[in-house]
C-alpha cells in the first residue's frame, strides 16, 4: 500500500482488496460486488474516505473484498455502527451492506430508525429470500408456504416487502435492482451514491445454493418483459415486450391496460420526487404474479440529513455561548470557599 | 398570626430569644407524595447547607412511578440529607428530623428516625381518607404509637394558604407551594439562611412566572417565621462550618460528575465526545447532561434502543471519536454482544453502568451492586473487559477520566461501574484545576507500520493495536467480529491463532496499569480485620472502619477502584490480615472473585434491600464476625429496626 495521494484514475480492480472472495460459485453477490467497484471507479471514490459497514450473513462479507475501510459488525447492527460513524465523521462516505435476515429480522428496529433519521448512509440490501450462511432456513422475505429446513410444511409467515417498509419508515431514497441486470444495477447504485441522505436499495440476489431461481420470474428472457417494469421519472408506466401494456390508476388500485386502447396521458406517470410517499408506496405493493414488479428508483426526495441537523445544533450552541470552557463547567455556577 | 410574622424581616434578632444549640451533625429527611416537591425541598436544603460550609451527603429516594396514586405508600418520595461540621461519608444512619407531608410518608419513614427525634407532620393531611390510603386504621397522631418521637403537628396546608392567599394563584397552584413552607421551617430549625433559595426562586420563576415566584418566597419566609414565633418547634440547632481542606468547593452528584468527566476527558484528549444512550433509570441524567454540552462540540445521540446506543458509540470510536455509552444493568445485558465486538475489534469505548436493583426490571430507582459479575463475565467467549468503579459521587469525575485513559491507551472497551446511590447522591467537591490535569496522548498512525505494509493488529509494548482511522490514505483495512489473525488482522479460523489471540487479549487487560488509585485505604497496613469493598459503599465502610478503630479494633479498609484487573498487590494485602470481611450490596460478588483468585477465606456482609449500608450495619456485622458469628460464607443484613436507633438525637 502506498500513501501517495490518489488521483481519480482508479479502475474497478483497484477497489478490490487482497482477500479471496469466498461466496459460492454462481452466487449473485459477485455481480453486485463487480458493479459496486465499477461505480466506485466511475465516481472516482476516494478509497481512504470510503467505509463499507455490514452486519452478518453472506452479503455482509462484502467489506472484506473492498480495498476501502471496512467494518464487518454483528448481526443486524450495521445501521447503528454506520450511524455512529457518520455522525462522528461527516467527511466519510459510508455504505452499508446487509441482507434480508440481517436488516429485516434481527435488525428490523435499527433499519427503520436509520431511515427515518435520514442519516447519509447508502444501504444495499441483498434480498435472496433465504438464510444462506446458516444453510437454508426461511427468511422474513420468503413467500408464504415456502418449504425450507425450518419450515418442512411451508412457511406460515407473511413476508415483509422491503421497499414498503422503507417508505413507511420515511426513506428519502428507495430503489430496486436485480443482480444480473448489471447495467441497471450500476445505474441504481450510482443514483444511490449521488443521493444525499439515507439511500435504500433492494437488490434481488439469487442464492443458487439454497434458493435458486427465486427471481427467475424477473430474469427469465422469455417472461421478464411482462413481469417487470422499469421506472423512469416523469414517464408513464409501460412494460411488455413491445411496450404494449401500461399501468393506469383505477381508484386507489393500479390496473394493467393495453397501450393500444389507453392514451399515454391516462397512464400512471412516475414521479420519484413527489414529497407525498403514497405513489412510491403504491408501486412497492405491486408484486408478481398479480402485477409486474417495478424496478428502478421508487422515491428520491430531498430532506435535511440527520448529521447536518446535529452539526447545526452544535454550531448554533457555539455561536450563542462561545466555545465551551471546561474549567467553568467543572467549577459550576454555585461554589463556596473554605479558607 | 401568619400575616403578622410575614411582615417581619428575616434574621431581625428575634430568634435570639430562643435557645440555639450547637450540634456536630444532623440528618434531615423530607418525605411526601411524589407530587409534593420533596426532591426540590431536599435539593434546596442541600445547596444551602453546602454554601454555608457544611460537609454534606445526600440520599434521594423516590418511587419508580412518576405519580403513583396520591397519598399511597407506593407514591412516597423522600430526600435525606446529612450535614456536618466535620468530615462525613454517608447520608446518615438515622434521621434527626423527619418532615412527613402525609400519613403515607409518616408510615414509610418514621422508623428511620432516632428515638427522641423530631417528626414534623402536616396536620392537615390526616383526614379519614388520607389515613385509609396509607393503611392506617386510626390516626397514629391520636394513639401512643409515635410516643418514642417528638411529634410536632403543624397545619402546613392552612398556614401555606394563608401565606400565599394574595398571590392570585389558583387553589391548586397555591397548594403546590407548601413544600417551601416546610423548607422554611427547617431553615429556621437548623439556622440556615433563606437567601440561596430566594435567589433560586427568582432565577427559576422570576421573569416568566412572577406570581409563582412571589408565592414561593412568601411561604418560605412564612415557614421560617413560623418556626421563630410559634412555640411548637422548641429550640434551634446550629451546625458549624466543616473544617474541609482549603479551596473552592461545589456540590456534585455522581451522574453530574460523569458528564463533566467525559467533557474533560475529551478536552484532555483533544477530541470530540460522542455519547450515545437510551433513556433508562438511573442513567438518563448522563444523556441529558451531555445533550447540554453542545458548545463543547459533544455529540449526544438518543438511540432507538440499548444496542443501537453502543453500536453507534463503536462506530464513532472506529471513526476516531472519544466514544461512550451509558445505561443500567438491563441495558448492559442488551449491549453484551456489542461489547464483545469492541473487545474483538479492540476499539476504545467507555460503557457506564449505573447499577440498580435487579434482576430484570427489578428496582429501577433503588441502588444495588449486583452487576459486578455481569460486567466481568456476562458475554460469550473469553471476553475480558477492564472494570473501574468510582467510590463516591465526586470520584465519578476522576474515574470517568481514568476510564477514557485506559480505553485509549489499551484500545479496549472499559466498564465504569457506578450505582444509583452515588449517581443521585451528592457531596461537596474540591474543584479540580483542569490546567493541572495530565493530557491524554493519543496517536492515529498515518503511515505503514511494517515496511510498506500497514498491519492493523501489530501490537505495541502495552499489547495495544494501532488506532488507524478512516480517512487516512494508505491505511485502508477491514475489521470485524470474526477472529483475527495475529498481526495482520485478517479473518482466521486457525486453531493455534485463536488460542494465541485469546491469550493476547487477556494479557493486555491483565497488564493494565491503573490510571489512578487502584484502591483507597483506611487504617494501618496490617491487623486483625480488613474490610474489603468497592464502589458506592466506600463512605459507609470507611466510616465504619473509623468507628471500629475508635472501639479498639485493629481494623483497616481497602476500597478497590480497579476491579479488573484487580490491584497488583491485593493478594499481599489480604495476607496481612487475620480476617477479611467483604461488605457488598449484592450476595457476594467481589467475595466470589477474591476467594477464587486468592484462595482467601473472605466472608461477606451482604445487603440487597435497594438501600445503601448504614454505618451501624457494617460496625455490627464486623463485630459479629470478630465474635465468630459469621460461620458460613456470609451474613445477610437484617431488615429489622437497628438497635442503634435508641440513641437520642438530643444527646448529641
Ligand atoms: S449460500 Fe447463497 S447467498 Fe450465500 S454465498 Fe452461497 S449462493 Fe451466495
Amino acid at each position: 500500500m502506498s500513501s501517495a495521494p490518489e488521483l481519480n484514475v482508479l479502475k474497478p480492480a483497484d477497489y478490490a482488496s487482497d482477500q479471496d472472495v469466498r461466496w459460492c460459485p454462481g452466487c449473485g453477490d459477485y455481480s453486485i460486488l463487480a458493479q459496486m467497484k465499477k461505480v466506485c471507479a466511475k465516481l472516482g471514490m476516494d478509497r481512504s474516505k470510503t467505509v463499507f459497514v455490514s452486519g452478518i450473513g453472506c452479503s455482509s462479507r462484502f467489506p472484506y473484498y473492498m480495498n476501502t475501510y471496512g467494518f464487518h459488525t454483528i448481526h443486524g447492527r450495521a445501521p447503528t455502527i454506520a450511524t455512529g460513524l457518520k455522525l462522528a465523521r461527516p467527511d466519510l462516505t459510508v455504505w452499508m451492506v446487509t441482507g434480508d435476515g440481517d436488516a429485516l429480522s434481527i435488525g428490523g428496529n435499527h433499519f427503520i430508525h436509520i431511515l427515518r433519521r435520514n442519516v447519509d448512509v447508502k444501504i444495499l440490501l441483498f434480498n435472496n429470500r433465504i438464510y444462506g450462511l446458516t444453510k437454508g432456513q426461511y427468511s422474513p422475505t420468503s413467500e408464504v408456504g415456502k418449504k425450507t429446513k425450518s419450515t418442512p410444511m411451508g412457511s406460515p409467515d407473511n413476508p415483509i416487502r422491503p421497499i414498503s417498509l422503507a417508505i413507511a419508515a420515511e426513506a428519502t431514497f428507495a430503489a430496486r435492482a436485480i443482480d444480473i441486470d448489471i447495467k441497471h444495477l450500476e445505474y441504481v447504485l450510482e443514483r444511490a451514491a449521488k443521493h444525499v441522505g439515507t439511500a435504500f436499495v433492494e437488490i434481488y440476489q439469487n442464492c443458487n445454493i439454497f434458493n435458486d431461481g427465486a427471481f427467475d420470474f424477473a430474469t427469465d428472457k422469455q417472461s421478464k418483459a411482462d413481469t417487470t417494469l422499469y421506472l423512469e421519472h416523469g414517464k408513464p408506466l409501460i412494460f411488455g415486450k413491445n411496450r404494449e401494456k401500461g399501468i393506469r390508476l383505477h381508484g386507489m388500485n393500479p390496473e394493467v391496460v393495453s397501450t393500444a386502447e389507453v392514451k399515454a396521458d391516462d397512464l400512471l406517470i412516475h414521479d420519484e420526487r413527489t414529497s407525498d410517499p403514497s405513489l412510491a408506496f403504491l408501486l412497492s405493493r405491486m408484486r408478481y404474479p398479480d402485477s409486474p414488479e417495478p424496478l428502478g428508483v421508487f422515491r428520491d426526495v430531498e430532506q435535511p440529513c440527520y448529521g447536518d441537523l446535529v452539526a447545526q445544533q452544535i454550531a448554533d450552541a457555539k455561536a450563542r455561548e462561545g466555545e465551551g470552557e471546561i474549567q467553568k463547567l467543572i467549577t459550576g455556577p454555585d461554589t463556596w470557599t473554605v479558607t | 398570626m401568619i400575616s403578622t410574622v410575614a411582615e417581619q424581616g428575616v434574621g431581625d434578632g428575634s430568634a435570639a430569644i430562643k435557645p440555639r444549640r450547637v450540634v456536630p451533625d444532623v440528618t434531615v429527611r423530607f418525605a411526601g407524595d411524589s407530587g409534593d416537591g420533596m426532591q426540590l425541598a431536599g435539593t434546596q436544603f442541600t445547596d444551602t447547607s453546602a454554601l454555608v460550609g457544611n460537609d454534606i451527603s445526600t440520599l434521594p429516594d423516590f418511587p419508580a412511578e412518576i405519580r403513583a396514586p396520591a397519598g399511597t405508600l407506593a407514591g412516597v418520595s423522600g430526600f435525606q440529607i446529612h450535614f456536618s461540621s466535620s468530615d462525613i461519608f454517608t447520608p446518615g444512619d438515622a434521621v434527626d428530623a423527619l418532615v412527613a407531608m402525609n400519613p403515607a410518608a409518616l408510615k414509610t419513614n418514621v422508623r428511620s428516625v432516632k428515638a427522641g427525634g423530631i417528626v414534623i407532620v402536616n396536620d392537615d393531611s390526616f383526614g379519614a381518607n388520607d389515613l385509609k390510603k396509607a393503611g392506617y386504621a386510626s390516626s397514629p397522631l391520636e394513639d401512643d404509637s409515635l410516643a418514642r418521637w417528638r411529634v410536632i403537628r403543624v397545619p402546613i396546608d392552612k398556614l401555606n394558604q394563608a401565606a400565599v392567599k394574595d398571590s392570585g394563584l389558583t387553589a391548586k397552584q397555591m397548594d403546590r407551594c407548601k413544600n417551601f413552607f416546610a423548607l422554611g421551617m427547617c431553615y429556621w430549625l437548623y439556622d440556615r439562611p433563606l437567601e440561596p433559595t430566594l435567589d433560586y426562586i427568582v432565577q427559576k420563576f422570576g421573569k416568566k412566572l412572577p406570581a409563582v415566584a412571589a408565592a414561593n418566597a412568601a411561604t418560605l419566609k412564612a415557614g421560617y417565621h413560623f418556626g421563630e414565633t410559634a412555640e411548637l418547634l422548641g429550640e434551634q440547632y446550629r451546625v458549624e462550618k466543616a473544617k474541609l481542606a482549603p479551596g473552592v468547593y461545589r456540590k456534585i452528584t455522581g451522574n453530574e460528575a460523569v458528564v463533566i468527566g467525559m467533557a474533560a476527558a475529551a478536552r484532555l484528549a483533544g477530541k470530540e465526545l460522542f455519547y450515545a444512550s437510551y433513556p433508562i433509570t438511573p442513567a438518563s441524567p448522563i444523556l441529558e447532561g451531555v445533550a447540554d454540552l453542545k458548545e463543547f462540540g459533544a455529540v449526544s445521540f438518543q438511540a432507538e434502543d440499548e444496542i443501537c446506543a453502543i453500536g453507534a458509540a463503536i462506530g464513532a470510536a472506529f471513526g476516531g471519536a472519544l466514544a461512550a455509552t451509558g445505561t443500567s444493568g438491563p441495558g448492559v445485558a442488551l449491549k453484551s454482544e456489542a461489547i464483545g465486538l469492541a473487545v474483538m475489534t479492540e476499539l476504545p469505548l467507555v460503557v457506564v453502568d449505573v447499577q440498580r436493583g435487579g434482576p430484570s426490571t427489578g428496582l429501577p430507582t433503588k441502588t444495588e451492586q449486583a452487576d459486578l459479575l455481569q460486567v466481568m463475565f456476562g458475554r460469550n467467549g473469553e471476553c475480558p473487559v477492564p472494570v473501574i468503579a468510582p467510590a463516591s459521587p465526586s470520584d465519578c469525575f476522576a474515574a470517568t477520566v481514568e476510564a477514557f485513559r485506559v480505553a485509549t491507551r489499551y484500545m479496549t472497551p472499559v466498564m465504569l461501574l457506578s450505582d444509583g446511590y452515588i449517581a443521585n447522591g451528592s457531596e461537596p467537591w474540591l474543584v479540580p484545576d483542569f490546567a493541572a490535569m495530565e493530557r491524554m496522548t493519543i496517536t492515529h498512525p498515518t503511515t505503514a507500520n511494517d515496511g510498506e505494509e500497514f498491519l492493523p493488529y501489530l501490537r505495541n509494548t502495552d499489547g495495544s493495536r494501532p488506532w488507524a482511522i478512516p480517512g487516512t490514505p494508505g491505511l485502508e483495512h477491514r475489521i470485524g467480529g470474526l477472529e483475527k489473525e495475529d498481526v495482520t488482522g485478517s479473518v482466521s479460523y486457525d486453531p493455534a491463532n485463536h488460542q494465541r489471540m485469546v491469550r493476547l487479549r487477556a494479557a493486555k487487560v491483565a497488564g493494565i496499569e491503573p490510571a489512578g488509585a487502584a484502591y483507597l485505604w483506611t487504617g494501618p497496613q496490617s491487623g486483625e480485620l480488613l474490610l474489603l469493598g468497592w464502589g458506592g459503599t466506600f463512605g459507609a465502610i470507611k466510616a465504619a472502619a473509623l468507628e471500629l478503630a475508635k472501639q479498639g479494633v485493629a481494623v483497616s479498609a481497602c476500597h478497590v477502584r480497579y476491579l479488573n484487573p484487580l490491584p497488583a498487590d491485593l493478594g499481599d494485602i489480604l495476607k496481612r490480615f487475620a480476617k477479611v470481611l467483604v461488605p457488598e450490596l449484592n450476595m457476594g460478588q467481589l467475595r466470589l472473585l477474591v476467594r477464587g483468585k486468592y484462595l482467601v477465606d473472605a466472608r461477606g456482609l451482604n445487603k440487597v434491600q435497594g438501600q445503601p449500608f448504614t454505618i451501624g450495619e457494617i460496625v455490627e456485622g464486623a463485630a459479629a464476625f470478630l465474635r465468630g458469628e459469621i460461620a458460613s460464607e456470609s451474613r445477610i443484613v437484617s431488615t429489622e429496626l437497628p438497635t442503634a436507633q435508641t440513641v437520642l438525637s438530643s444527646e448529641g
